[in-house]
């Protein structure tokens, strides 16, 4: 680290710059790792924390088979089946649609849930609904003055508010929850989009076999959300550039920084110093450039994900998760940098004679 | 170097049968055998294009011979891989070169100590040993300049501190008066004599024939690749 801290002071203006440029790259990644989150659970939250460790998709026997809630169904005989499978544990039907609450002279577009009681969010007040009922998220009670006892309209059916619930989303929507009976004669369906289940010891694969089910799990179902992947699968690649990107941006910096030193590293070479030693001492240096720069960015990146998150972005950003995109930034830029400082294996120290400098 | 009265002192350097081919038919060196010994201080000379630095090359392990041995205190240089010849200039090598070869971004003294750093030693006894050479060298006011800020005999100085920062066996020299006025030359000349007084073994290559016969004890003359002449110098200073 000899070298390569008086390098930095040295040249502070040059890697001040770079610093920046990393800071800034990070910061974006970070915008878009909290974005990424914060869209996932806005799509998929009412999904994604269900107590329940796999999800049935059905369609009709002799028909092709998907995982899409909005193509699924489980018809009365699947439904038994699975609820009679010996060594099963519980066997929830669920019922998802979209659809429209109305309360009082307010409207917003729900996602509504029909289950049991079992697979209700953390009730905040009242209690889970029963036929003709409904539970709403906490946000959407605020938002739209409703209370224990409200009547709201949702699609064509006035039920009774029941309960208020911590919030769920899914497919960018709030969630409400009714139960499965009402979720059918508010969503026009006539049998539950599919069902959340405890397998138990059941052979979960001779089931899907016999009864055209197919079963994944919790995470797995996420994929059946209408655009989940697709919008999931984009950002991910945006920020896959970005790591590619920063990765080329540090390689190409440590590239042009390492010709340039290329006679105070044949000086260097000598008075002795190994190639090892100087190896170590530009990825030292690279490292210090990495994680200043990955660290103010981040934090910057938190900072600012937390402002937004407070004007209702769909954002979602820790300390924990911003580790990931931080660790990966820095892995990837000390590769960049790792291709351009391997030259330096190859300065010839006879060209730091007679060199006139 | 020597403890017996009487013997004369080790060989410091033995080049056997030394060739070095560039490729073609030119011939760098044509069989150079020589020795250096202990406390000697020798100067190497001869027309433009003969060799000289080719040879000063070898003897730091910066070049290899096509044919032939060098060893230095014993150790033959030719067994030695790539890192092995960085730790051997390292520990046994101080080198000044015509145009100084300072780190740019590294303050005066930050050049000297980095001689020590690569040895592992501890910075504190580092700084201290840079401060008392800059300080010899009359160069310790100096210490926190950057080289493009130093005149060139000041650069000059600071090369010098740093090749003696490990007290290496043999100092080599390239021209070490070659970019510099002729007072800056002369300081360090003296600078040269003063270190040989004290053991310091020297091997200097210079076109010049005032440095050739200030500083050194022996003087070999280079023609072709090969040794011409060789004398013993009667020290004029
Ligand atoms: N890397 C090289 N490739 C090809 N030829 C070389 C190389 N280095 C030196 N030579 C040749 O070897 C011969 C000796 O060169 P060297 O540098 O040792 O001369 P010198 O005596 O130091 O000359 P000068 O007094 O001008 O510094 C020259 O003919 C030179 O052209
Ligand atoms: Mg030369």
């Amino acid at each position: 680290m000899f070298v390569a801290l008086r390098d930095i002071r040295f040249a502070r203006g040059r890697f001040a710059l770079m610093g920046a440029v990393v800071t800034l790259i990070t910061m974006l990644v970070a915008f878009l790792y909290g974005l990424t989150g914060g869209l996932a659970a806005d799509a998929s939250s009412a999904v994604a924390r269900l107590p329940a460790a796999s999800i049935v998709f059905g369609s009709p026997q002799g028909t092709a088979l998907e995982v899409s809630f909005s193509n699924s169904s489980i018809g009365p005989a699947q439904l038994t089946a699975w609820q009679s499978a010996p060594g099963i544990g519980t066997v929830a039907p669920l019922g998802i649609a979209m659809s429209r609450l109305t309360s009082q002279d307010t409207a917003a577009s729900v996602s509504v849930l029909g289950t049991g009681a079992a697979l209700l969010p953390p009730l905040v007040s009242g209690r889970a609904p029963a036929e003709g009922q409904v539970a709403v998220g906490a946000k959407t009670a605020r938002a739209d003055r409703i209370t224990v006892g409200s009547r709201v309209t949702v699609g064509a059916q006035t039920l009774t508010v029941s309960g208020i619930t911590a919030d769920r989303s899914y497919g960018h929507a709030a969630s409400v929850w009714t139960t499965e009976p009402t979720w059918q004669r508010v969503s026009g369906a006539t049998a539950p989009s599919a069902l959340a289940v405890q397998p138990g010891s059941a052979d979960t694969a001779a089931l899907d076999r016999a009864r055209n089910t197919r079963t994944v799990s919790r995470g797995g179902a996420l994929a059946g959300i209408d655009g989940y992947s697709a919008e999931q699968s984009s950002l991910r690649m945006i920020q896959g550039f970005l790591f590619v990107v920063s990765a080329l941006v540090v390689g190409a910096f440590f590239t042009v920084w390492t010709v340039q030193r290329g006679t105070d590293i044949a000086v260097l070479k000598a008075v002795g110093a190994s190639s090892g030693y100087l190896v170590r001492d530009a990825l030292a240096q690279a490292l210090v450039l990495l994680l200043g720069g990955t660290l103010t960015g981040a934090a910057v990146g938190v900072a600012g994900g937390a402002l937004l998150s407070g004007g209702g972005l769909p954002f979602a950003l820790s300390g924990a998760t911003v580790a990931v995109p931080v660790l990966a930034m820095v892995a990837l830029g000390l590769a960049g940098a790792g291709l351009a400082v391997r030259r330096i294996t190859s300065v010839d120290p006879l060209t730091a004679l007679g060199a006139s400098r | 170097m020597t403890t017996d009265e009487g013997s004369p002192p080790r060989v410091v350097v033995r080049l056997n049968g030394v060739r070095k081919e560039y490729g073609g038919d030119a011939r760098a060196l044509d069989g150079v055998s020589l020795e250096i010994r202990a406390g000697e201080a020798v100067a190497v000379m001869g027309p433009s294009g003969c060799g000289k630095s080719t040879l000063l090359n070898m003897v730091a392990g910066l070049d290899r011979p096509t044919s032939g041995t060098i060893e230095v205190r014993d150790q033959d240089l030719g067994k030695l891989n790539e890192t092995g010849l960085a730790l051997y200039r390292r520990h046994h090598i101080g080198m000044i070169f015509q145009f100084f070869n300072l780190i740019d971004d590294l303050s005066a003294l930050d050049n000297v100590v980095l001689a020590a750093q690569l040895t592992g030693s501890s910075a504190k006894q580092a700084r201290r040993r840079a401060l008392e050479l800059l300080d010899e060298l009359g160069i310790a006011d100096r210490k926190n300049m950057y080289p493009a800020a130093l005149s060139g005999g000041e650069r000059q100085r600071v090369a010098v501190a740093r090749a003696l920062m490990n007290r290496p066996a043999l100092l080599l020299a390239d021209e070490p008066t070659g970019a510099l006025d002729s007072r800056s030359g002369e300081q360090v000349m003296d600078l040269l004599i003063d270190l040989n007084q004290i053991g310091q073994t020297l091997l200097i290559v210079t076109h010049d024939p005032h440095l050739a016969t200030r500083c050194a004890s022996r003087l070999i003359e280079f023609a072709d690749g090969r040794i011409a002449r060789e004398s013993s110098l009667e020290r004029t200073a």
